[in-house]
């Protein structure tokens, strides 16, 4: 835990100058975000609101029948401390109708459907509002791809990517972020009683630490087994990691031509801004 | 001799000349309203850190009209300034300029690129072959690019040349937040500064930028440390700031005769030290 401690005022001001700057460089004054009364989420909000000024964040709210009410009423929390826009939009009528047709659909492709029809609303409102899509990925779940592909991982800019969970707790607390949403068990929300841990099978504070090392410190498997993490674990994580791997990477195009996008084709994004 | 000197914190605009000479223009204007005798600006201020393949659309040779400009500007007052750099045989260097009463006093050519980790330098880049000390008006100065300054050889060569003034320009990105008070890697930077202006009892000159390129913020901080190690100025960390002083090379007299590390430096042992190392390790 110890390794993940952060020095929460210099990320702050690292984090709120970042929304501000990037918004700002390609003439944007807003950003949209979807607001699901989870920790992720709400700590992005509260920087952005801090970032460009409440009026300028735009939160959607977007629960299907089964979320959970206190979700709900979590976010309506993060708008009321932090002062931004809201709008509620159920998702439920898109799901359900599309759904007809697969009654029997997994878990795993209603939640997933679930997630990119979010992506979807959040990308209409980035139009109607001229607002960037801030994203609300955190570290651990970009790293174990713990997060749907072109759904929740889709964003413009992500203030919080580069933080663990266990870092994000830290800062939720020094951005004044209310105490239910930091204390309570983070979750997908997607059926009653799911939490990340135990679908995870590891807990965050675990799963952190090993990540750090592993990523940040770019330890060996024999060097992290020395630490005290179980092979098992070891193994298991490095295996999200890598099997999730696409996620983190734009399609792949097949090359043929002398210059390929991103392969050879190489301009940072704030190209000229 | 005294002379008053500047950093220029800026944060350029990643891949436009034009735009980043304009606001170079007005931070020269108002130094040499504030009659400043040397104006530093930061590692690659004409095209920012990220520049990939828009290297070669970047690049300026010496007689290109944004250089005359500036040489121009050099009249009235001295000028460090980075940019790509294309030379005649078409090469593109990280480079340095000092300018001074209409002329190229020196170029300094980045030595060590960076290309690990976030850093991509040498894909793009030729690296110089080239570390000196040069005259100026003002003294003997150095100037290293940024990872220069991580190597201490090039700092050792640059104070055993002569340097009294240790220009270090840097585009640094801020990493690592664990720390109670300061970023990972100010902290690092810091500690060199403060190192190298003492045991080689000269002025450090560090002008860092600020900004975020792709969602690396580069940290700012600049300063000038003095040739006992002390902190003169500081510049604020993360925004663009503007901070002057005055020097005088009486406090690097002072700590010669204090501290004369300078003068016992045995120049002969090192190298033969270095040429057997070099024979014994370099060559087969």
């Amino acid at each position: 835990m110890n390794a993940l401690k952060i020095n929460t005022d210099l990320t702050r001001r690292i984090l709120v100058e970042f929304i501000r700057n990037e918004v700002e460089r390609v003439g944007f004054s807003n950003v949209v975000l979807g607001l699901s009364g989870g920790i992720d989420s709400a700590v992005s909000a509260f920087l952005a609101a801090e970032a460009l000024s409440p009026e300028h964040v735009w939160a959607i709210l977007m629960p299907y029948k089964s979320s959970s009410p206190q979700s709900i009423a979590d976010a309506e929390e993060v708008v009321k401390a932090t002062g931004i826009h809201s709008t509620l939009i159920e998702i439920t009528p898109m799901i359900d109708a599309y759904f007809e047709r697969y009654p029997d659909a997994s878990r795993l492709r209603r939640g997933n459907k679930m997630a990119r029809e979010r992506m979807t609303i959040l990308y209409d409102h980035s139009s109607l509002y001229r607002a960037l899509v801030l994203g609300t990925s955190n570290k651990t779940e970009l790293l174990l791809g713990y997060g749907t592909i072109f759904g929740d991982m889709a964003s413009s800019i992500n203030p919080i990517g580069d933080l663990y969970k266990t870092q994000i707790w830290q800062l939720a607390e020094a951005l004044g972020v209310p105490k239910q949403i930091i204390e309570k068990k983070p979750s997908a929300d997607l059926w009653t009683g799911q939490t990340d841990e135990e679908e995870l099978g590891f807990t965050y504070e675990d799963v952190d630490t090993l990540l750090y090392y592993m990523v940040d410190r770019r330890y060996s498997r024999e060097e992290l087994i020395d630490l005290g993490f179980k092979d098992t674990f070891v193994d298991r994580v490095r295996k999200m990691v890598v099997s999730s791997q696409y996620k983190r990477r734009l399609p792949v195009i097949a090359k043929v031509s002398y210059r390929t996008i991103d392969r050879d084709f190489r301009y940072a994004r704030d190209w000229e801004t | 001799m005294k002379f008053s000197v500047a950093l220029a914190q800026i944060s350029p605009t990643l891949g436009n000349l034009e735009k980043n000479l304009e606001k170079c223009e007005r931070i020269i204007d108002q130094a040499i309203r504030d009659r400043i005798d040397l104006l530093i600006f930061p590692e690659l201020t004409l095209t920012g850190y990220f520049i990939k393949d828009i290297v070669a659309s970047v690049a300026i040779t010496t007689d290109s009209p944004i250089l005359q400009k500036l040489l121009d500007y050099s009249k009235r007052i001295s000028i460090v300034i980075g940019a790509v750099e294309e030379t005649p045989d078409f090469k593109f260097f990280n480079s340095a300029f000092y300018l001074e009463d209409g002329r190229i006093a020196h170029i300094h050519r980045k030595v060590y690129l960076p290309t690990y980790g976030l850093f991509d330098e040498h894909r793009y880049l030729a690296a110089g072959n080239k570390i000196r000390a040069f005259d100026t008006k003002f003294g003997r100065m150095g100037i290293l690019i940024c990872e220069d300054l991580w190597h201490p050889t090039a700092v050792a060569i640059t104070a055993l040349d002569g340097a009294h003034y240790l220009i270090g320009i840097s585009c640094s990105p801020g990493r690592g937040i664990e720390a109670s008070d300061r970023l990972g890697s100010s902290i690092t930077w810091e500690r060199l500064n403060r190192t190298y202006a003492q045991i080689y009892s000269l002025y450090v000159l560090f002008c860092n930028r600020t900004g975020f390129e792709d969602g690396v913020n580069f940290w700012g901080g600049s300063e000038i440390i003095s040739p006992s190690g002390e902190q003169l100025i500081k510049a604020l960390y993360i925004q663009e700031d503007f901070i002057h002083t005055t020097l005088n090379d009486r406090a690097i007299r002072r700590e010669r005769i204090i501290t004369p590390l300078i003068r016992d430096e045995q120049l002969h042992l090192t190298i033969q030290e270095l040429e057997r190392i070099y024979r014994e390790r370099f060559e087969d």
